[in-house]
């Protein structure tokens, strides 16, 4: 988990089963979560996941205030070369994104 | 012997006098569910609990494991929490059972749900019962009925199933050969509603179901009673780890109430509270798709889902849909073993050292290579992790190395070395050859011989098999009880 302090509550991320990791922003209110949705370019974050764009499901969830993210892992859950047991890591790198976008995360 | 009602669990509730003022809206069924906790052996608190059966469920439903601890509990079949700890929460839970006369629910039995879990389970229910039977020979918790579910599959039937085709390979799985499903240690399916309500209807007290998905332990008897099939689901699912999907999930207990229109939440922790942002937001947790769930049988569908609080603590939740499949089909799970381990560390703080970590690795593990190459007969994986600079994230690492002391920069890094091989001796030879590179390897060879700082004598470390998971697949079946062996066990009846 990766704890926010302005535009957004909360990002936290974690496997969905062995082989897929998935990635939640909380954002802090409706008008936190248009600004988000706009920075939070898709394209970027796939770059900084390394992740088929293809392969990166995206959901704005209005009603919720969250961007959701779901990816397969990098390494299955577990295998010799993961590194992340419960994929809680992914997090810091989509905040970055955000920071990087001019959000104060 | 208990008051045995064959079909006990799967009746409409006519239990008089007992109930709260009612949490679902409208005529029909109502079945009630305590969830105590996220899992049996993390914790369950007993004013919560207690709290909870004082709403007089209809059911007690616990989750006792999942994928989530990593693929070593289902390579070896064993359980993540210590035999104390499931024991004293199991004991509060058949002890609160007997108090009710409601049956008891465990899905995913010690954390992997093979059936030697199942088994080790029931061994524990064995020795809880005569424990209770003791203080109370005449006690309706002296004798039981325990029925057990067993999900556990044989990797060679698998295989020959894969190769006729009734096995389908899910979104993101590795590409198999059916010679991979012979390969696992361990195989699971896991078991939906239809088979936990085959366990039900044998008028258990007590059900011990090896894998099962987590929402079908709690669906499973509102749904055999008639109640929302969409909400039956979507109830379960937000039921699934206790109170997390309330604002204070420590004192971990929910009571679920579900009807014919939908279901309502209710934490039974004093002080805690469910909103309709908590309980919606439940549906993101370890799931990649916010509005779809699969499972045996078909697919819940949140879309239209309607949140609103009741009061302060309650959530009232109607318009999920479930959508039934034209097949039925239960996922599989296995894990295989994937070499033995030996990881050494060792501690790196000259800060020219640090500077130039990732070139001292680079060197140290080519010269390791090149000179100890005769030396290896087996094949071996070297690798690795930078505790300090890219441990964590590897390639995904946005961080670059600043060394240096004070606050501005690293000033150590532990340097982990994993050895795989395909076996333990193999993997600690090599791990020893690789000591005293560890220990004293130059950046250059034109400065003295460095000495860096090992915490342990011997520096290497066993980390036994390495397991992987295997199977993301599912099973059709033709009959939903295919795959799965119900068995029945009387337990503390007199002679």
């Amino acid at each position: 988990m990766s704890a926010g302090t302005g535009l957004v509550r909360e990002i936290r991320s974690k496997n969905a089963g062995p082989f897929w990791v998935t990635i939640d922003v909380f954002c802090r209110d409706a008008d936190a979560f248009e600004v988000v949705r706009m920075r939070l370019e898709t394209a970027e974050v796939a770059r900084v996941l390394q992740a088929d764009p293809q392969q990166l499901k995206r959901f704005d969830i209005a009603d919720l205030q969250v961007i959701k993210f779901s990816l397969p892992r990098p390494h299955v859950q577990g295998a010799r070369l993961d590194r992340d047991m419960h994929g809680a890591s992914f997090a810091v790198l989509v905040r970055e994104v955000l920071e990087a976008a001019g959000g104060s995360g | 012997m208990a008051a045995m009602d064959i079909d006990r669990g799967l009746h409409a509730d006519t239990r008089p006098g007992t109930a709260p003022a009612a949490l679902g809206q409208g005529a029909g069924p109502q079945v009630r569910v305590l969830i105590p906790s996220g899992a049996l052996g993390i914790s369950i608190d007993p004013a919560a609990l207690e709290a909870g059966l004082a709403m007089a469920p209809d059911i007690i439903a616990i989750d006792g494991g999942s994928t989530d601890s990593g693929p070593y509990y289902l390579g070896t079949g064993t359980c993540k929490y210590a035999r104390a700890s499931i024991k004293r929460e199991w004991a509060m839970l058949m002890r609160a059972r007997a108090r009710l006369g409601v049956p008891l629910l465990i899905g995913t039995a010690g954390t992997c749900g093979v059936d030697a879990m199942v088994d080790w389970m029931l061994e524990i229910t064995a020795e809880i019962a005569a424990e209770i039977a003791a203080d109370d020979p005449a006690g309706v918790g002296a004798a039981l009925r325990v029925a057990t579910l067993k999900s556990s599959q044989s990797p060679a039937t698998l295989a020959e199933k894969f190769g006729h085709g009734a096995i389908s390979a899910l979104e993101g799985a590795p590409d198999l050969a059916a010679a991979d499903f012979a390969g696992c240690s361990h195989a699971v399916a896991l078991a939906g509603a239809e088979q936990i309500q085959a366990a039900l209807k044998t008028g258990a007290d007590i059900i011990i179901a090896g894998r099962a998905t987590d929402t079908a332990v709690i669906a499973a008897l509102p749904l055999a009673r008639g109640c929302h099939p969409g909400g039956a689901w979507h109830g379960a699912k937000i039921g699934e780890c206790g109170a997390l999907a309330t604002d204070n999930p420590g004192p971990g207990a929910i009571l679920i109430e579900f009807d014919a229109a939908g279901f309502t939440v209710q934490p039974t922790g004093a002080g805690v509270q469910a909103t309709p942002h908590t309980v919606s937001a439940h549906m993101l947790y370890e799931n990649a798709d916010p509005f779809v769930l699969h499972e045996p049988g078909g697919h819940l569908d949140v879309t239209g889902a309607c949140y609103t609080a009741l009061d302060p603590r309650r959530v009232r939740v109607e318009g999920s849909v479930w959508v039934a499949s034209d097949a039925y089909t239960v996922k599989l799970e296995g894990a295989r073993q994937a070499g033995f381990q030996t990881v050494s560390l060792v501690m790196v703080r000259d800060l020219h050292y640090v500077a130039h970590i990732e070139d001292w690795v680079g060197a140290l593990e080519a010269a390791f290579h090149r000179r100890e190459a005769s030396n290896i007969a087996v094949d071996f994986e070297l690798d690795f992790r930078l505790i300090g600079q890219d441990a964590t994230l590897g390639a995904l690492e946005t961080q670059g190395l600043r060394a240096g002391g004070g606050s501005g920069g690293i000033h150590e890094v532990g340097v982990m070395a994993i050895i795989t091989a395909s076996t333990q001796d193999a993997a600690r030879d090599i791990a020893r050859l690789l000591n005293p590179y560890l220990l004293h390897f130059p950046l250059t060879e034109n400065e003295p011989m460095p000495t860096f700082a090992f915490a342990f004598s011997p520096p290497e470390m066993d980390r036994g098999a390495l397991y992987e998971f295997q199977l993301y697949h599912v099973l059709r079946l033709a009959d939903p009880m295919a795959a799965f062996a119900l068995e029945t066990h009387e337990l503390g009846a007199s002679a």
